[in-house]
């Protein structure tokens, strides 16, 4: 059982890092399942069962983490924060950043602070936004 | 006080697939290999560098039940296990390049960053990797 449950983890892994490396990309769930040899749907499924979240939902915390990102350390407006970090219409970006961050991206980037003095990759992983409670609902 | 970090730990699940990663395609040389009986004791270092090592350990009896390594192992395999390794290299797009045409899985490419350029990867267990190219302080 262990070693079914291990290389089932290993895929997951191996997908969510797909997703890491190319999270302004729109999510071709279809690629992501063949790349690590399951269905669609038990992708899903397992992948949710895995890190407690949907990979939908993964990756719009990657976006909105890479948007804090760039709202904090960079100038560029939001709209170009928008479309750079992979959403393709300001208003799902403004509606899913407030609803991950509870507040919009320009009252964030007005109240940041100082930027991360950590590695990238390990900023990106800490400085996600939890997805206040639905990222826990791995029985429900 | 102290002097140095000398010895950090890792766990991989197989240790000869582990020489081949970090020896192989990372370019580390092995600093001890010894079957101690109980365990296999491997290290692996940077060339040049053998003041610091890096312990490759499996996780299993008799250090911990086979329930507990299982545990081990399945948060690995998820990323999970806490454990990370930080590089840093004089050229980190052509070790990015170098190391991508070896099968290496990234996480992250080379990025810009106020402390250097820095990408991630990583090993055939869920361990993560980071390289960085410190900014050059004249």
């Amino acid at each position: 059982m262990s070693r079914a449950v291990e290389e089932s983890n290993r895929r997951m892994l191996r997908a969510r890092d797909a997703m890491d490396r190319a999270y302004a990309r729109p999510l071709d769930v279809a690629a992501l399942a063949r790349m690590v040899h399951v269905s669609q749907a038990h992708f899903i499924r397992t992948f949710r069962a895995t890190f407690g979240e949907t990979p939908h939902r993964y990756l719009q915390r990657r976006r909105v983490e890479r948007s804090m990102f760039m709202l904090r350390e960079t100038e560029r407006s939001v709209t170009e924060i928008c479309f750079a970090v992979g959403f393709t219409s300001l208003g799902t970006f403004s509606r899913t950043f407030r609803e991950i961050v509870g507040r919009s991206p320009s009252e964030y980037r007005r109240s940041a602070g100082a930027p991360v003095a950590a590695p990238s990759c390990f900023g990106m992983a800490w400085t996600r936004p939890s997805s206040f409670g639905e990222a826990g609902g791995t029985a429900g | 006080m102290f002097n140095a970090i000398t010895l950090s730990q890792i766990f991989v699940t197989d240790q000869d697939e582990a020489l081949d990663f970090y020896v192989g395609k990372l370019g580390f040389e092995v600093k001890v290999d010894q079957d101690l009986g109980f365990m296999r004791w491997l290290t692996v270092c940077v060339p040049g560098e053998p003041g610091r090592e890096i312990l490759l350990e499996k996780p299993g009896p008799p250090a911990m039940d086979e329930g507990t390594a299982s545990q081990v192992r399945e948060l690995l395999a998820k990323g999970a296990t806490g454990g990370w390794i930080g590089l840093t290299t004089d050229d980190c797009r052509k070790t990015y390049e170098e190391l991508l045409a070896k099968g290496v899985e990234f996480t992250q490419e080379p990025t810009e960053r106020p402390y250097g350029i820095d990408c991630g990867l990583r090993d055939p267990f869920g361990n993560a990797i980071r390289i960085n190219q410190p900014v050059q302080v004249d």
